[in-house]
């Protein structure tokens, strides 16, 4: 019955987006009608294939949303660095606008492709893809609903992509990490609520009397980020059949809830997600549980606690009020201290087992990456304060932060987690090599170091060269100066995404390579996991 | 509470009862944490990861 009801909705869906589609004001809605059109096709051509065959047993693990999702994740990795790299040197050699380009490939343009590619697609496929993976391991549990998982994972990468075809064509409502419009807000809110249902329903059904940690931290990721995404993208289309839609906030509120958003998503997308990964990845690389299990409880509630008030500290000299600046400041850095217990908590887990550092790459990785988790988690809250703000704010010093988490944190724990995965996932013995994962260790590694370094660089010296005046009390610089005094720095920084870029191809090859070549790790057929 | 402002209310509110009652339970989980016997039990969960790695607990096949 189900499966008959099923068709229906998914041809009703296909006729709809046909329709928004004919009635489109503008390319970019176009364009997104029709990627609706074509999934909801697939979809229905895919369940029409399907019928008749819905007897199989749901035994083992399902792992093939799994599967398609670390592949997946791989390939905006490599998208999302590419699209980085380009817009890195297009800063510094602006004749790479190219002509034919113009309105596509400006770096208006791409700048959003590249933050979602590599945050949304690349990080946020990692986190949908590992927390299936995690959860059904620690609860000894199948996922709670198939159609509802498959559902899920397809609803995320069509997400995606409205997002990177309405940047291109121009669709933007112009908040920061919160650019796509109003329908891609409505449809990753549905896509949301399946994916929270899922977690919750594989929780409830969990065969462990105990929720482990990583899954603590994977919920609070869901529930927090289904809270910002809606309050920040309250706006009202100007069409239904329209990309254009106008924000309900105004003024320095509409900035406070866009920071709110802002930095909470770097607090449970970027921070809380991916503990979730550290917490399950870490130990199973080292074989040895997490080092304090009390620890991470606590670090979990602390983090909890403060993060939601941190935003503020992206508004100092500005229209808000000064004692919601220091509040975001103070509590970014009381941060300090979850953060610092989180990294000492993922490192002692090394303890006793620091050997593995010489021999095995992935952990070499692993170790690296909660190590950058440390280092950005102090860099951020000092320059959450007034003072260091007034220099750092505006400047390259940000950019240099935030890839030093997002490429050392976020990045290598993504990485050690692919590493981790593909062998089990296909079945195989091993990587194909492991020569290669230290390959793209240290091209990553060295990437990320000149990346962060030459932005300090840039970033202080042009917060300086801002600052200065003259004995008559003139600004000594405009502008365009501290634009041609960056050159070298921006060289370099590019030079880093190139490096950076090499390791994930790499890693792209390697795990390839791994599918199609690396000996089996069983040859009985019981052995292999149930779809 | 008259002549005010629904914004001035809701501020008083989050200042005193919300604020302490935060930070009573976060301390309560702390504590709760620390309570006597949990070692055992954290021991145990500290050691999922390591159980059902294949297949669902329960399944034979």
């Amino acid at each position: 019955m189900w499966n008959y009801l099923k068709l229906v909705l998914l041809g009703l869906a296909a006729l709809f987006t046909l329709y928004l589609a004919s009635e489109a004001r503008d390319p970019a809605y176009l364009v997104a009608a029709l990627i609706g059109f074509l999934s909801a096709a697939v979809a229905f051509i895919y369940a029409l294939r399907g019928m008749g065959n819905e007897s199989a047993p749901k035994t083992g693990y399902l792992d093939g949303p799994i599967r398609i999702g670390v592949i997946l994740t791989a390939f905006w990795a490599v998208v999302g660095f590419l699209v980085g790299t380009w817009i890195a040197f297009l800063l510094a050699f602006p004749n790479l606008n190219f002509e034919w380009a113009q309105g596509f490939m400006n770096f208006g343009r791409l700048r959003p492709l590249h933050t979602s590619a590599v945050i949304f697609a690349f990080g946020g496929t990692g986190l949908v893809t590992t927390s299936m993976y995690v959860v059904q391991r620690t609860t000894g549990a199948r996922l709670w609903n198939d159609s509802l998982a498959w559902f899920v994972f397809w609803g995320y990468q069509i997400t995606i992509l409205l997002a990177a075809t309405g940047y291109v064509l121009g669709a933007t409502q112009s908040k920061e990490y919160a650019e796509f419009e109003w329908y891609t807000d409505w449809w990753l809110t549905i896509v949301w609520v399946g994916y929270l249902l899922l977690f919750l329903g594989t929780l409830m059904k969990r065969k462990e009397p105990h929720i482990y940690v990583a899954n603590w931290f994977y919920l609070s990721f869901i529930i927090t980020i289904a809270m910002l995404h809606v309050i920040n993208n309250l706006a009202i289309p100007v069409s239904l059949f329209g990309s254009k839609s106008v924000q309900v906030f105004a003024g320095v509120q509409d900035a406070m809830v866009q920071w709110w958003y802002g930095h909470n998503a770097v607090g449970f997308f970027l921070t809380a997600g991916f503990l979730g990964m550290m917490y399950y990845f870490v130990p199973k690389q080292a074989e040895r549980p997490v080092f304090s299990y009390k620890l991470s409880i606590i670090h979990f509630w602390a983090l909890i606690f403060l993060y939601i008030w941190a935003g503020p500290h992206h508004l100092h000299y500005t229209a808000l009020p000064d004692w919601a600046g220091t509040l975001g400041m103070v509590f970014s850095i009381i941060l300090w201290m979850p953060s610092w217990g989180g990294m000492i908590n993922g490192l002692m887990t090394l303890s006793g087992a620091w050997d593995k550092l010489r021999t095995d790459p992935i952990i070499r990785m692993m170790v690296v990456s909660v190590g950058f988790y440390g280092m950005s988690t102090f860099e951020g809250p000092m320059m959450s304060i007034r003072a260091v703000n007034s220099l750092s704010h505006y400047t390259d010093w940000t950019i240099g932060h935030v890839h030093s988490g997002a490429l050392g944190w976020n990045g290598m724990i993504t990485f050690g987690a692919l590493y981790f995965l593909f062998p089990r996932l296909w079945n195989k013995t091993g990587l194909y090599s492991t020569r290669l994962v230290s390959w793209h260790f240290w091209l990553a590694t060295i990437g990320i170091i000149f990346y962060a370094s030459s932005m300090w660089v840039s970033g202080i010296m042009e917060g300086l060269m801002w600052r200065e005046i003259d004995a008559q009390g003139f600004l000594v610089n405009s502008f365009a100066d501290t634009v041609a005094a960056k050159f070298p720095m921006y060289v370099v920084r590019g030079t880093g995404g190139i490096l950076y870029l090499s390791g994930a191809l790499i890693m792209a090859y390697n795990l390839w390579m791994t599918v199609t070549r690396a000996p089996l790790a069983h040859t009985t057929a019981a052995a292999a996991p149930a779809e | 509470m008259e002549g005010q402002d629904t914004y001035s209310i809701f501020r008083a509110i989050a200042d005193s009862w919300v604020l302490l009652a935060m930070f009573v339970f976060f301390i309560g989980v702390v504590v709760w944490a620390f309570r006597p016997g949990s070692n055992a039990i954290h021991k145990d969960t500290a050691g999922i990861p390591f159980r059902n790695e294949d297949k669902p607990a329960g399944d034979r096949e």
